[in-house]
């Protein structure tokens, strides 16, 4: 790798003013994505700034009845974690969708969201990429995009947000809590990750120097029906090329609150409002959601190599949505669902 | 290779020596105090610096497992973390579970179930599985492929692999179905 220096914070105002004195600088905490893109050059930061031994590893309840997950928890334990499996079961079957227990034993839940595309062009500095290098064009359009987005691209990206974890709390919708330089805020999770645009460089809507701190959750938590559906190239410890995360509310077959978010599709996890309120009051029927899943895909784009995502995310939204409405998936300590 | 040389100052000259310093590591019951660079990762540290080479560099970007062991009990790449963020964790590698004469328990099944064929991934696998182990969360068969799908094995070990986890899954009483 290249020379940099690094420190390691004590507590949170002592990493926002690190980070803050060295220019260039950038937070790690598990570093699973970060050190490998220092490894490939895409990412170059002069100053690392450590946070993963920061007091934010806590899972505890809120007041208002919601959890806190603190952004330093590993993904593990987060998934793991006793209340999020009887309350969240959602984000214990995605988390457990992802990555590998290596990974997830390092990984942070701040980090979690702050990891990159696996564009392959994002990572391959012989090919110009807007994300890596603002102007210099897109190698993924008119290339090979199978991994790529279908909805909310634009003409200068069309890369995907890769986790699993974040298409899961997309339909949860946390708030995000960050400390900065000018102090502490909390971001919507929906107002966290953002679409391209014209600067596809900005994954998210962090200002300069911004650390999260926690994730925390409202009280509700879709525990009865629920799915997370993803589907890859192969069994396990791939990323998806299309995956679905539903929480309904249900008065007998009657669906009576609904969330709706896809992975895989988009610059950001994909969370439909529009679908969710074409649910809101209906049967749960075949027909009912084949009708929502046509919706949710009706302005989908394909690129070429990725048309075929179109469809399947039609197919797989329909049959996460009945999986929800039946209930059947359950927390576990693995991610069975889908089979 | 405690010094290594970057680019040379805008002033001319000899180039600036990096800055390493000393990092101490539990590794395998030893404290030991090694001089690192910051961008060392705890693969390299472990096999260049304190001469541990059982743990395997793979692709070194944490999609193939051959590097897996132990942090304070959990397994992990050693290859996408820095040496640095791990001063005091207690770090086990294939050459802390056993020894040639005393094999550790996964050891023994994985050469009586001819788990390996190569041997490359073998210590990552073993680490790993044990890391499972200490999870215990290995309850079926199904439950240890998933948990053990962070480490591939291009011989295609795998149903020799299932075999040797199962079986000590099975004698420390994890399996449940």
């Amino acid at each position: 790798m290249y020379p940099f220096t690094y420190s390691r914070a004590t507590d949170v105002a002592d990493a926002v003013r690190d980070k803050a004195g060295h220019d260039g600088s950038a937070y790690v905490g598990g570093g699973t994505n970060l050190i490998d893109l220092m490894k490939m050059n895409v990412e170059q930061p002069a100053h690392l700034v450590n946070v993963a031994k920061l007091p934010l590893a806590k899972i505890e309840d809120l007041p208002n009845g919601g959890l806190r997950l603190g952004a330093t928890a590993t993904n593990s334990d987060t998934a793991w974690n006793e209340q999020v499996k009887a309350r969240y079961p959602l984000l214990n079957q995605a988390i457990l969708a992802g990555a590998s227990p290596q990974l997830r034993n390092a990984a942070t839940n701040g980090g979690n969201l702050m990891q990159r595309t696996r564009c392959y062009y994002f990572y391959d500095l012989a090919t110009p990429c807007n994300k890596r290098e603002p102007g210099s064009g897109c190698s993924a359009i008119g290339g090979f995009n199978r991994i790529h987005a279908i909805l909310g691209a634009s003409e200068a990206c069309i890369a995907t947000h890769p986790s699993d974890m974040c298409v899961a709390l997309a339909a949860l919708a946390p708030t995000v809590r960050v400390s900065g330089p000018q102090g502490e805020r909390s971001i919507a999770f929906e107002d966290f990750h953002r679409l391209p645009g014209d600067h596809p460089e900005f994954d998210n809507t962090l200002a300069e120097g911004e650390l999260i701190t926690s994730l925390d959750l409202p009280e509700k938590g879709f525990a009865k029906h629920f799915a997370y559906l993803k589907l890859r190239d192969r069994h396990s410890y791939a990323f998806a090329l299309v995956s679905v995360a539903v929480g309904l509310e249900m008065d007998g077959d009657t669906i009576t609150d609904a969330r709706l978010a896809l992975g895989g599709v988009a610059h950001k996890p994909w969370r439909d409002h529009s679908a969710e309120a074409l649910l809101k009051g209906q049967h749960a029927t075949a027909e009912t959601f084949g009708r929502v899943a046509a919706h949710v895909v009706a302005n989908a784009v394909g690129q070429g190599s990725n048309d075929f995502k179109i469809e399947l995310a039609r197919r797989a939204i329909v049959r996460a949505l009945k999986q929800a409405a039946e209930g059947k998936q359950e927390a576990g300590d693995v991610y069975l669902g889908g089979q | 290779m405690s010094q290594l040389l970057t680019r040379a100052p805008a002033s001319g000259g000899l180039p600036a020596p990096v800055p390493t310093g000393p990092v101490r590591l539990h590794i395998n019951g030893e404290t030991q105090t090694l001089q690192l660079a910051p961008w060392t990762s705890l693969l390299d540290a472990l096999r260049e610096y304190a001469h541990l080479t059982g743990t395997k560099k793979g692709c070194d970007h944490g999609q193939c497992g051959a590097c897996t062991v132990l942090v304070n009990g959990r397994r992990i790449n050693s290859c996408l973390t820095l040496a640095v963020m791990h001063e005091d964790d207690d770090i086990t590698t294939i050459e802390g579970l056993g020894t040639p004469d005393n094999l550790s328990p996964l050891q023994q099944a994985f050469v009586d179930h001819d788990a390996f064929q190569c041997g490359y991934c073998t210590p990552g696998q073993i680490c790993s599985a044990q890391g499972l182990l200490n999870e215990g969360r290995a309850h079926s068969e199904a439950e240890i492929k998933e948990l053990m799908s962070g480490n591939l094995c291009r011989c295609g070990a795998y149903v020799g692999i299932l075999d040797a986890v199962s079986e000590v899954a099975n004698s420390q009483g994890e399996m449940v179905k």
